[in-house]
């Protein structure tokens, strides 16, 4: 999402470096965010957006840029170009968002796609070689910007990334990627780039052909290592334009190695090409149920252009491209990285201490997983378990996790070690006065979150905060046996916490703010995304979740298989199906959850039978963890079955379903009915800040990510995480209708479907909207 | 030269309390290029050449040292103990204990500041130091697997057993395991690292080649003038008497500018003639306390007085031990720069060498990494590595601290100084800095 980090920041801008000593450019025109130094015979073309920690393809800067690569071309002392930022950790971070949104139809995005395909074509037609030297991100239009000129050089610094996240905001590469990404790394790479969006190292990059020379990340010499990078990669990039220039290096590196060749020789075919198109197509298809348009588009305008030349190919591009800013799936994209980006603030303001020690009691899946999340980031990590099988579990989890990064080759054995150099696993409170917080992940049973905190204040020192990563027990109950009731908070984890990214905090009336903005920064720093919300039986997620539940489960009893159960809720637009988060979630929290909540709230979280549940969890059919629940898992064997046994139970507890609601589309709505108004109603009752966090929390919490799993594939669509989101839903949809439809089943189920206030209050009016 | 350095009288840095100890002498083998005249050798016979050439021109007893200790930094696993070898090999009585020291490139000057930490604290008063590296052989082991393999093979009982393991060995158990001189904590090869701290320091190519030509026309012109006495001569078994270095060549700005750059390819600056060579060679020096080695009638050349070490971060200043070590050292001794008169640095790599000097000439670098309010100053070029150093008369690791010192002590006997500084830099980011007086005469 890098790539698009720079409307978030393009808006803040404050502490930027303006360059204001260059000697070369026109003293008429103030120049602010490109000029130029003739070095020699090279043109030193150096970016640098004032108003921003990144750079954008703004107006400003592709007017700047036209101005001085018109005078480069001009200037008879010129041979050659390197085009460079002054700015450390960012290259060019992609278009300017805003620009596109602020177009009021499709044609006039369109027409920006074709101004930017004519200055990308000038610069590829440039009769002066021109050197891109990137360090930093270097990401959609800037990615497009670089690939457009005939050498690329790029850092190896861990910030270097290269990639076109287009697809992640529903849109595509607009300003010629499309079309010179194939040509430059081959149709399966071009494809994975462009459908994934995701970011790619420059040693990577290198392999596929995307760079064609990587430079150092230097240390500390005369001037700090970041400035001192850029100078060297100028320096470089210069020598590099030099020897273009004197024919010393050659543009178009033959393709090295036997296995390349014989790529390019397969892909020559046009038999094979349709075959690849045709793969990819099915697996966008099976991935994103057809819901977004990008990724198919962005097949389209690969295909035309490789098939129908050039000039159709870009018209495709740019047609497409107009086409696709103005979609809702677009819209929707852009809102929720948006939300994304407030909700990686802490808008607590900066705690008075920093969390130095955090002490994790419990070693078991989600103890550990907060382990792993926190002790690579330079806090020292104390994992508390009661018996030393625990603990030696836990430990093992968190090795595991740093073992596989080192593996994939993310980090060095080394850097593992020194790592887990940071963590201690104890079975004793020892050293807990050091501890500033302390994370409890025991078992969800009122009696031992009490005992355990009564334990804990006895030996840290007054200033420790104590969290709980409960998924339902309200904390004010919890903080009921605290001494200091201003310490203690809620701090939900979702599961496997080093995946998810969701962390759902949650404060009672009598939690600082400080405690919050400490629980915040702590969550920040292990890299979640931060909901803050109020207290109650399920908080916010579990709460909606819940309700859900008990109606896929009735819908279970009612005859739907699992499999079908899973479709349906797939099929509208959540990420995994209700069967298989069950399973994920676990059977017995979910049967603890449904009889947890089912006491606090009544017969409004009824619906399906607990009993179901109970009676699998007997059975030790705990969902995925115990290998069986709706679905029979065996390691390695990626399809699932449905678990034979469980049909027996449904057998017992069979309901007939009522023909009047049954239908695949009043399933749906039903599941995803009471969910929503499950979600309105938090926002009602105050629960919820907003209806944004509660779109981010039910994206983030509830949504698997892609990557969970799926290392081995390649084509992962990643829109498809962009799930479901109940605030945006009732909007789309209109409060109206989804009240029409829950008078029906109210009129068969009862209260479980009586629409809440708020909702109904969107119904009478229609201009009232949870999005602006 | 020696007339225009002038003997300033200055304070010693003698302290009441503190015994005063000295180098009574030093020699080493001729450094020779790896794969030489000493291929057919093992390291301990390169040591023991050096002890046998310091029992010779001292006229020491066999048994007149309390202890010995060497420095080495690859080791041949069959001489783990390459210090207790060396002396029994070279006949020193065996009830004098030996021990060998590891700390890369500074390993005899661990060797040699062990000696002065055991006289210092009264446990002896005459000690060996000395350091041996022998490049010609160094370990190649078999793969991981294969040595699993391999001790399973030890272990199992029956010949199904044996044969079943010998039928699990694959093409892939056969790969051996090389040594490289690269870091275990970053990977990095240290020409890498060396080739980018020059770039750090914005060290240009040129200055690294005129610098390593600097020190092989230096080091040419000791050797011809006969400066180079810590030299034996040691009769290789089987081949000639070797008795010069054979690393020292001159050449010029053109040849050495044709070379491509050997570690960052293809922009780097870093290239074979401008780095030190892969040595073979071993040295050795007698300290004692001063009151000893007068008892026993010698005349030491040199008091070795305070000395550092320091450690840095291994990936971005894996080689900038002397720009830490040098302030420090003399800030311990109550010294300036300027009091010294003889600086002998070990040259890993000219651009090292000439990424230190910019290090210590920059006041940016001093008040953000050394937490000084300004630079640390350089030494001046007139009174640096004179007779060469690494880089021309070659740098075998665990042997090269010894040479450092015993040139100072040479040179300030030649030149007529009083205070000399030696400072290296080492794998692993750390470094070393002595202070050495230079002994009334």
């Amino acid at each position: 999402m890098a790539g698009v980090r720079a409307l978030g920041a393009s808006l803040s801008g404050s502490d930027t470096i303006i360059l204001s000593l260059f000697i070369f450019p026109s003293l008429f025109l103030a120049r602010t965010h490109v000029n130029y130094e003739v070095k020699g015979d090279v043109a030193v073309v150096r970016i640098n957006d004032p108003t921003s920690k990144v750079n954008t393809l703004s107006v400003q800067m592709q007017t700047e840029m036209a101005e001085v690569m018109n005078e480069v071309w001009a200037n008879n002392a010129v041979q050659s170009a390197v085009l460079i930022s002054s700015k450390p950790g960012c290259f060019i971070a992609g278009a300017d968002i805003n620009m596109i949104q602020a177009c009021n139809n499709a044609e006039e995005v369109t027409k920006l796609s074709q101004e930017g395909q004519k200055m990308f074509e000038k610069i590829e037609k440039s009769p002066k070689p021109i050197v891109a030297a990137i360090n930093g991100s270097c990401l959609g239009g800037g990615l497009e910007f670089a690939i457009a000129c005939q050498y690329r050089i790029a850092t190896k610094s861990k910030k270097t990334v290269l990639g076109t996240p287009e697809v992640m905001l529903g849109l595509l590469p607009g300003a010629g990627g499309t079309q010179r990404l194939p040509k430059m790394v081959g149709l399966p790479s071009a494809f994975d780039m462009m459908l994934t969006g995701r970011n790619i190292r420059a040693d990577k990059a290198k392999k596929m052909g995307l760079v064609d020379q990587l430079v150092d990340p230097l240390g500390p010499g005369l001037k700090s290592p970041e400035e001192r990078t850029i100078d060297y990669l100028e320096e470089v990039a210069i020598e590099y334009a030099k020897g273009i220039v004197n024919k010393k290096i050659p543009l178009r590196k033959e393709k090295g190695t036997m296995q390349s060749k014989l790529c390019y020789y397969i892909m020559s075919f046009e038999l094979v090409r349709n075959q690849i198109y045709k793969t990819v197509h099915g697996k966008v298809m099976k991935q994103s149920k057809g819901l977004y348009p990008a990724p198919l588009k962005i097949i389209e305008c690969v295909k035309t252009g490789v098939e129908q030349g050039p000039t159709a190919g870009y018209l495709a591009e740019s047609q497409n491209f107009g086409q696709l800013a103005k979609t809702p799936e677009s819209a929707a994209l852009i809102g929720l990285y948006h939300g994304q980006v407030a909700c990686k603030k802490n808008r607590f303001g900066t705690p008075q201490r920093e969390v130095k020690t955090l002490a994790i009691l419990g070693a078991g899946l989600m103890g550990a997983g907060i382990a792993q999340v926190t002790v690579d980031k330079g806090v020292h990590t104390v994992l508390k378990d009661t018996t030393l099988t625990g603990l030696s579990r836990g430990e093992q989890q968190v090795y595991k996790g740093l073992n596989d990064k080192t593996k994939k080759k993310n980090i060095t054995s080394f850097q593992r070690d020194s790592i887990l150099s940071n963590l201690t696993g104890q079975l004793d409170y020892s050293g807990f006065e050091n501890a500033d917080m302390v994370i409890e992940a025991v078992f969800e049973d009122i009696n031992i979150k009490h005992a355990v905190i009564k334990e804990v204040e006895a030996v840290v020192s007054p200033h420790c905060i104590f969290a709980s990563n409960t998924s339902a027990l309200p904390i004010k109950d919890i903080a009921a046996a605290s001494k200091r009731p201003d310490k203690v908070i809620g701090m939900h984890y979702f599961s496997p916490v080093d995946k998810m990214q969701l962390l759902e905090i949650i404060t009672t009336e009598q939690t600082s703010k400080d405690t919050t903005a400490s629980a915040v920064a702590v969550g920040l720093k292990q890299g979640k995304v931060i909901i803050v919300v109020g207290d109650g039986p399920g908080f916010y997620t579990t709460r909606c979740l819940a309700p859900m539940l008990a109606e896929a489960v009735r819908v279970l009893q009612e005859g739907t298989d699992p499999k079908k159960l899973d479709a349906l809720t797939t099929g509208f637009g959540f990420p995994v199906g209700a069967a298989t988060l069950a399973d994920e979630v676990g059977i017995d929290v979910a049967a603890h959850v449904a009889e947890d909540l089912g006491k606090a709230f009544g017969s409004r979280f009824g619906g399906g039978n607990v009993e179901v549940l109970k009676t699998m969890v007997d059975l030790g059919f705990k969902g995925r963890k115990s290998g069986k629940g709706c679905y029979v898992y065996q390691p390695g064997l990626k399809v699932k079955e449905v678990n034979p046994e469980i049909g027996e139970i449904l057998e017992k507890y069979k309901m007939t379903p009522n023909p009047a609601v049954s239908s695949d589309s009043d399933v749906q709505y039903r599941l995803v009915s009471r969910f929503v108004n499950e979600a309105v109603l938090c926002l009602q009752e105050g629960i919820l800040n907003g209806p944004l966090e509660g779109d981010i929390g039910a994206v983030f919490g509830l949504g698997f990510p892609p990557c969970l799993g799926g290392q081995s594939s390649t084509l992962v669509i990643s829109s498809s995480k962009c799930c479901f989101r109940p605030f945006r839903f009732v909007d789309t949809l209109g409060a109206d209708k989804l009240v029409e439809k829950m008078r029906r089943f109210e009129a068969v189920y009862g209260n479980q479907f009586t629409p809440c206030q708020l909702l109904l209050d969107h119904a009478k009016d229609s201009s009232k909207k949870f999005h602006k | 030269w020696n007339l225009n350095v002038q003997t300033k009288s200055k304070k010693t840095l003698a302290r009441p309390g503190v015994k005063n100890i000295v180098l009574v002498e030093g020699v080493r083998t001729p450094f020779l290029l790896s794969g030489t005249t000493y291929a057919d050798l093992m390291p301990h016979d390169l040591a023991r050449a050096a002890l046998q050439g310091l029992l010779h021109r001292t006229g020491l007893p066999k048994d007149a040292v309390d202890y010995i200790i060497y420095g080495t930094v690859i080791q041949e696993v069959k001489t783990s103990n390459v210090a207790r070898e060396a002396a029994l090999g070279a006949g020193f009585s065996d009830k004098i204990p030996a021990h060998t020291v590891t700390m890369a490139c500074i390993s005899s000057n661990q060797a040699m500041t062990s000696a002065v930490g055991l006289i210092a604290a009264g446990q002896c008063d005459a000690v060996v130091a000395g350091g041996v590296e022998f490049m010609s052989d160094v370990p190649i082991r078999h793969s991981r697997k294969m040595r699993k393999t391999m001790l399973s093979l030890n272990k199992a009982k029956t010949l199904g057993q044996r044969l079943s393991l010998i039928g699990s060995i694959r093409l892939a158990h056969l790969s051996p395991e090389l040594p490289a001189v690269a870091e275990f904590s970053t990977a990095e090869t240290m020409g890498h690292s060396a080739d980018r701290l020059a770039a750090a320091f914005g060290v240009s190519r040129v200055e690294q080649d005129e610098f390593a030509l600097r020190s092989h026309t230096l080091a040419k012109k000791a050797q011809d003038a006969g400066l180079l006495q810590d030299v034996i001569s040691f009769k290789v078994p089987g081949r000639d008497i070797v008795s010069k270095d054979n690393g020292i060549r001159p050449s010029s700005m053109e040849q050495m500018g044709k070379l491509k750059a050997a570690f960052v390819k293809p922009h780097g600056t870093v290239t074979a003639a401008n780095s030190s060579f892969l040595t073979d060679g071993a040295s050795a020096v007698l300290v004692m306390s001063e009151e000893k080695a007068l008892a026993m009638g010698y005349k030491p050349k040199a008091y070795l007085r305070d000395f550092v070490y320091v450690s840095q971060d291994p990936k971005d200043q894996l080689l900038l031990g002397p720009t830490y070590g040098t302030p420090k050292v003399l800030e311990r001794a109550g010294l300036s720069m300027s009091d010294i008169d003889v600086f002998e640095f070990h040259e890993a790599f000219a651009g090292q060498i000439m990424a230190n000097l910019k290090a210590m000439d920059s006041d940016w670098f001093g008040q953000t990494y050394l937490g000084r309010k300004s630079k640390v100053g350089t030494p001046p070029m007139e009174k640096f590595n004179l007779w060469g150093g690494s880089l021309s008369l070659g740098h075998p690791f665990g042997a090269t601290g010894c040479r450092l010192v015993t040139t100072v002590a040479h040179r300030l006997q030649k030149e007529g100084g009083q205070y000399g500084l030696v400072a290296a830099c080492a794998a692993g980011g750390q470094g070393h800095a002595m202070v050495i007086e230079a002994y009334p005469q």
